[in-house]
This record gives C-alpha cells, structure tokens and sequence, in this order.
C-alpha cells in the first residue's frame, strides 16, 4: 500500500460546469478481514449514462453497487451519489437517499410475506400513497415489466425470470434517479435472459435513466450495445451495422482493480490481455 | 496457542456484547422518534401474544399442579398442608411464572424471530428494504421489541392464573382439601411487593427474547445453514439471559421492596 | 374443521409412537452404530455443560434469595439448605435443565434432520441400504438419554454451590449447615425421583426433536418451522411428564 492516493485521499471533484456525475467513486478501498476487495477504484456515471460492469464472478461487482448505496461502507476513499457524499453521512440521513435510487437485487430478494402487489408498492406504502393510486401505478410498473397477470400473486408462485421482473418493476415504480442491476440475467435461460436484457433497454431508451448493470455474460454487454428498444414496435430492434449506443459505456473489474474504461469500440481493440481472454 | 485461542475468544466476546448493545439501544431509541411502524406492531403482539396463549396456558397450569403436589407433601411434614395455597401462588407469581413463560416464549418466538429475520438478510431482502430507504431496525426490530415486551406481561399473567387453577386442581381433586381455603390462602398471602416483582420480571425478559431474537437474526451469515444456526444461538443465549436477569432483578427488587 | 383438527392430531400421535418404537427396537438388533451415538453424546453433553452449569448456578441462587423470604412466612428460615437442596434436586434441577437442552439440542436434531430430508439425503441414505432411523435417531436417542442425567447432575451440582453463596453473602447462614442441612434431608425416593425425570424428559426431547426433524416438509422454510415445533412441543411436554412423574413418585413414596 505504498500508493500516495492511499494516504491523502483524493476527494470528488466538485461540479465545476452544469452536470455533474451521477455517481463517483474517487480511490475507494474496502476488505473484509483479508485483503481489499476492491482497491483504488474511481469511476463516474453521467446523467443518462449506462455503464456496464463485467468481470468474473467474486471480484467484487456486487460489493460496487451496495457501496454505491451505502449499504456498505468503504475502508477509504470518497463516495459521491447525486451529489451527496455517502461515506460521511449517517445511516439515518441515508434511507432518503436510497429512496430516489432504485436496485435490483441478484436472487430479486423479494419480500417472501409479501403479494407482488405489495412488493413493488413497497416504497408507495411506506409513503402512504392512498390505495387507488397505489394499484393504478403498481399496474402501470408490472405493465412496463409485461407481468399485469402476477398482480395478486405471492413470490413464492413466480419462476426465476418473473421474480427479476418484478424485482425491476419495484425498483422503477418511483422513477429513480438512478438504477442499479445486480447481475439481472445470473442464473437464468438465455430466452428469459434475453428478455431481461430487454426490460433494461426499454427503461434506457424511454425513461434515460442513468444506471450500473453488472453482469459477467459478455453477450447480454453487446446486446445492450448493438440494439434499442423501439417503442413503436414495442420490442427491440438491432441498430444499424458498425454504430453502436453512445451512452452505453464499460467497467471491467479483476481482482478488485478497475482494468478497463472506456466505449465499446475502446473495449473490443485494447491491448490489456486479461480483457482479451475475457471476451474470448 | 491457547494464550492465542482465549486471547481471541475474548476479544471476540467483548465485540459481540458490545455490538449487541449498540443495537438494542437503537432499537429502544427508535422507539421516540418517527415513524413507526403501528401495524407492524400489532402483526408482531399478535404473533407473540395470541400465538404464544396456549403453550403458556399448558405449561402453567402443569408447572402449578406440580408446584401444589411437591410442596403439599414437602409441608405434610409439618402438618401445614393448609398453606399450600399461599406457597403456589407467591411461587408462581414471584418466580415460576415469570422466569417459565419467558423460557416458552424464548423457545417459540426468540427463535422465529431469529430464523425469519436472519432468512432475510441470507435472501438479500433486508439489503432491499435499505435499498427502498427503509430502516430495517425500525420496520422489523422495534415492532418485534416494544410487542413482545407488552405481550410477555400479559402472558405471564395467564400463566400465574393457570399456574394457581393447576394447584387448585391438584390441591381439590387429588389431595381433597378445601378449594375455599386454597384460594384464600392463594390471594390472601399476596402483597404489593409479590405483584411487583412478578411484574417487572418479564418486561426485562420480552426485552430480552425479541432484542437477542433479532440480532442473531440480523447478524446471520452463511445461507440455510447459518439461519439454523443463528435461531438455536438466540434461544440459547435467550433462556440463559433470562435466568441470569432474573436473579440480578430478584436480588434487587428484594432488596427495593423487602417482603411483608 | 374441529374434525380435521382432531384427526390430524391423532394421526401425528400414532405416527409419533410407532416411530418412536422402531427407534428404540433398533436398539437391540445389529447394527447399533456406537461411533454415531459417541459423537452425538458429545454434541450434547460437553456442548451443553456450560449453559446447564451457568442456569443452574443462578436458579440456585435465585431460590436461595426467595426462600428466604417465602420461609420467612413460615417462620422456618432455618430450612433453606434443605429448600434449595430438594427443589433443585427433584423439581428445577431436572425440569430446567431438560428445557434449556431441549432449546438447544432438540432444535439443533430437528433442524439437522430437517435440512438432511429437504435435500433428499435421508433419502439417499435409505437407497444406500443404510436405515435413516437406526443411523440418526437412535443414537441421538440413547445419547442423550445418557448424558440428560448427567447434566442434570451438573446443574444441581452448580445450583448447590449458586446457594450457598446467596446463604453465605446475603443471609450469612454458614456454609456447613447449608450443606448438612441439603443433604440430611435427601433420601433415596428424592434421588430417584432425581434421575428418573431427566431420563424421561431425554426422551422426550430427543424424540421429538427427530420426528419433527424427520416429517419436514417445503424446504428452509419447513425446516425453521419444524425447529420451533420440536422445541415448543418438548417443553410443554417435558413439564406435562414432570407433573406425571411427581403425581407416580408421591404415590409410590409417600
């Protein structure tokens, strides 16, 4: 730990012109009893920006977004969400906070006792928004995730692919400022992964909502790339041959060091060998 | 290597006892300040309290008719069978019913607690609730303390009633006294001081089941596996907690409130 | 509804009894797996020695504190020893003791049991010609049918001592006369009566800490379910059987 950001720690930039980042991490160090699980890592997402986290499974791309958050806290270095210093605030002064972000979870982590209805009305009911408009928007957010049929049904009936769709549908029902996926797609069938991917797009192009997606399938990556959701047709359609999304950029993680940054067309001509092998 | 071990253990244990009062603080402070979670709190003192009724109710009345069988042969020896009622129900009310229904209700519901929260947090549902902004402690812990607290009263107050008709039962049907004299004895003998202590005693133990309950609970680590083993942690830890505090309360209380 | 209720409790009943009987009859038949029953003794008894030794201390001293006052009423203060003495040995020591291990080893052999059955290694246990019941229940039954007294020896043991410190600090009653007094009085109807019930409740609890292990059902879920059923059914049982058991021994030893 001989690096001199270690000992003075390079705090976010202050937004000097109108749009500052979404998110910004600045030398952000974290361990659990062992080695760091993530070391020197700096990143920004800008205002409608999706960036997309790849890496192999247990360098610590989970361990990112509940940082993000502040569901976990770094050993060192600075944390910025929608312009708010997370590290330096309270539990407390955090639940706010989260409340304008929205997450989606990698098993879904649904609330088992709960109806679907209630699981993505959660914040809604928290917020004692009168019923009527509850069910009119929990509808409006399952008719977004093409699942108006699961309304009164418990998690405990839904496959894995439903339960990710309704865990996005929980996620979106406030409009977040900002997204985060934990690997949407994980342990799912390529059809129904397709069809997450999908949901994803559908949220990029029609609502622009910035957003952190991890995932270790390179192909969902390019498919997010190559394609947008049309909403005339209503599914999406591959854009034309050689361009590829502009505010759809890349993260790539290993053992714990942020390896890559950087656009897609950056991504598929780097040198970096490990970058290589992975794409392969 | 031992030096280490204990070394180790120690330091282990400190951090444990430490991080278990931080949380049972804020669980307590959450209590003053908004929001609060109501209906949570009526789902959780009907769980405890409705659901808990009829254990406590049997193993008061058994714990009762053992009470008045031992001592009535116990005092046969001094031709004193008369005061069996006197010594049922200040046993019961004082000590018995108390420390009985804080272990039940340990048993049933520190467990439950431990095992749902700690699927929770293995299931990532507790991550999702702060990830919504809402605070796990005030949504699911407070509830869960300020209900069993109340309910522990109420029950232990079930068990004392049955505990004193199980004495009854046995003084009546099988050693053939008098009911009237039982029961006089029973209320007679009771003073301030008795009610007190039985009071008191099991606010500490609902305080202790649901806060022990929820932090194995919420510290579980390591899937099914470690939900199993947080639930059997905070039944153990419960009923020995409440053995011990019962003392500690019974030395104070006598010593506050000397008995008449 | 009533009808279905009833049924099913009958039903759990007969399934119990049965299932309780083939674990005992495993006994007196090869193969009796003794490394098996060595290993649960362990769990059970070294495990839980430290938690009986630490209640039966504080009920000891807890019945020290209120004897005091409740003899005081009787104007027979000069009994204490033999107040504590018996109750820890006939009554609490036993009673205690059974539902403190039964919180902990009757949930630990249900939530065993449980999660073997939920991933189908019961199953697979049976497919290898190796019977479930004669591997798992059996030795948990003995094992702790033989270390239940033993810690209930420990517990009276400790509860002895945690009065005599509440005699001595308190009500500055001298510790030979404690202990004289404990002891005189003890005879062996009180000793038997002692052992019996810890026996008895081992059973119980181990049992039932099984079954409810062994009928699990619905995956994790099902397995907490059943943890906390062993647990309660064992308690409430364990002080039905104590009010049995007393009701037997006044009868016998009057």
């Amino acid at each position: 730990m001989s690096d001199a950001s270690f000992l003075s720690p390079a705090r976010c930039p202050e937004p000097s012109d109108g749009t500052p980042p979404v998110v910004c991490f600045s030398n952000v160090y974290i361990s659990f009893l062992g080695p760091a699980v993530l070391a020197d890592l700096s990143f920004t997402v800008a205002p409608q920006e999706t960036r997309i986290l790849l890496g192999p499974a247990g360098v610590g791309k989970s361990v990112l977004l509940k940082l993000a958050m502040g569901l976990l806290r770094p050993s060192h270095g600075s944390i910025r969400l929608l312009g708010n210093e997370v590290t330096a605030m309270t539990e407390e002064e955090l639940f706010p906070l989260r409340a304008r972000t929205g997450m989606v979870f990698q098993e879904s982590a649904l609330f088992d006792s709960l109806s679907v209805r209630d699981n993505v009305a959660y914040q809604l009911i928290q917020a004692r928004v009168p019923d009527e408009e509850i069910d009119q928007r929990v509808r409006e957010a399952l008719r977004f995730v093409e699942l108006e049929r699961t309304f009164d049904m418990f998690p405990g009936d839904l496959s894995g692919g439903m339960k990710r769709r309704v865990a996005i549908a929980r996620a979106l029902i406030r409009q977040p400022e900002l997204i985060l996926y934990d690997s949407p797609t994980g342990g799912l069938d390529p059809v129904t992964s397709t069809t997450i991917i999908e949901l994803v797009m559908k949220q990029r192009d029609v609502y622009r909502t910035p957003s952190i997606m991890v995932t270790h399938r390179v192909q969902d990556a390019f498919m997010l790339c190559t394609h947008r959701f049309d909403t005339g047709v209503g599914h999406m359609v591959p854009l034309p041959k050689g361009e590829t999304d502009p505010n759809t950029t890349f993260l790539m993680l290993d053992q714990g060091r942020m390896i890559f940054d950087g656009s897609l067309h950056e991504l598929l001509h780097t040198e970096d060998p490990f970058v290589r092998e992975f794409l392969e | 290597m031992p030096s280490n071990t204990i070394d180790r253990t120690a330091k282990d244990i400190v951090f444990t006892v430490q991080e278990y009062s931080l949380f049972a603080w804020r669980a307590l402070v959450n209590l003053f300040t908004p929001p609060r979670y109501w209906p949570d709190f009526l789902v959780q003192a009907d769980i405890v309290g409705v659901g808990s009724a009829a254990i406590v109710l049997l193993s008061g009345f058994f714990t009762g008719g053992v009470l008045a069988l031992q001592s009535s042969a116990t005092l046969a020896q001094f031709g004193a069978t008369a005061v069996t009622g006197r010594f049922v129900s200040i046993t019961m009310i004082r000590e018995l019913g108390p420390v009985l229904t804080g272990i039940m209700v340990a048993g049933r519901n520190a467990s439950s607690m431990a095992s749902e929260l700690g699927s929770m947090v293995v299931t990532e549902q507790i991550d999702a609730m702060r990830a919504l902004g809402v605070d796990p402690m005030r949504k699911l812990v407070t509830p869960r303390i300020a209900s069993t607290i109340i309910m522990l009263m109420f029950l232990t107050i079930v068990a004392d009633a049955c505990g004193i008709f199980g004495g009854a039962a046995v003084t009546v049907f099988m050693n053939g006294q008098d009911a009237t004299q039982y029961f006089s004895e029973a209320y007679e003998f009771l003073h301030y001081p008795d009610i007190i202590q039985g009071m008191v005693k099991p606010l500490f133990s609902g305080y202790i089941i649901a806060s022990i309950g929820c932090f194995y609970g919420m510290r579980t680590t390591g899937g099914t596996e470690g939900v199993g083993r947080s639930t059997i942690q905070a039944v153990v830890t419960a009923s020995v907690l409440i053995i011990f505090v019962d003392f500690l309360l019974t030395q104070i209380l006598l010593t506050l409130f000397p008995p008449l | 509804m009533i009808e279905s209720t009833l049924k099913s409790v009958v039903w759990s009943v007969q399934e119990y009894t049965i299932y309780t009987w083939r674990a005992v009859l495993c006994l007196f038949s090869p193969p009796v797996y003794w490394t098996d029953t060595l290993v649960q003794a362990d769990t059970i008894g070294a495990g839980s020695a430290l938690i009986v030794a630490l209640t039966g201390f504080f009920l000891g001293a807890v019945l020290a504190l209120e004897s005091d006052s409740l003899l005081a009423g009787f104007g027979a203060t000069g009994y204490m020893g033999r107040f504590v003495g018996m109750t820890l040995l006939i009554e609490l020591g036993p009673v205690l003791t059974g539902i403190i291990v039964a919180g902990r080893n009757a949930s630990t052999m249900a939530s065993e049991l449980g999660s073997m059955v939920v991933t189908e290694q019961v199953d697979a246990m049976s497919s290898l010609g190796v019977d479930p019941v004669r591997k798992l229940v059996t030795p948990r039954l003995v094992a702790t049918m033989v270390t239940l007294p033993l810690l209930t020896l420990v517990a009276d043991a400790f509860g002895l001592v945690g009065g005599g410190w509440i005699s001595i600090v308190r009500l500055n009653i001298p510790w030979h006369k404690y202990l004289t007094d404990a002891y005189a009085t003890a005879g062996w109807p009180d000793v038997i009566e002692g052992l019996i019930k810890p026996v008895v409740f081992a059973f119980i609890l181990a049992s039932d800490g099984c079954f409810y292990g062994m009928r699990t059902t619905g995956g994790a879920e099902g397995v907490s379910r059943s943890t906390i059923q062993a647990v309660v059914t064992s308690s409430v049982l364990i002080l039905f059987a104590d009010f049995l058991i007393s009701r037997i021994m006044i009868q016998l030893f009057p």
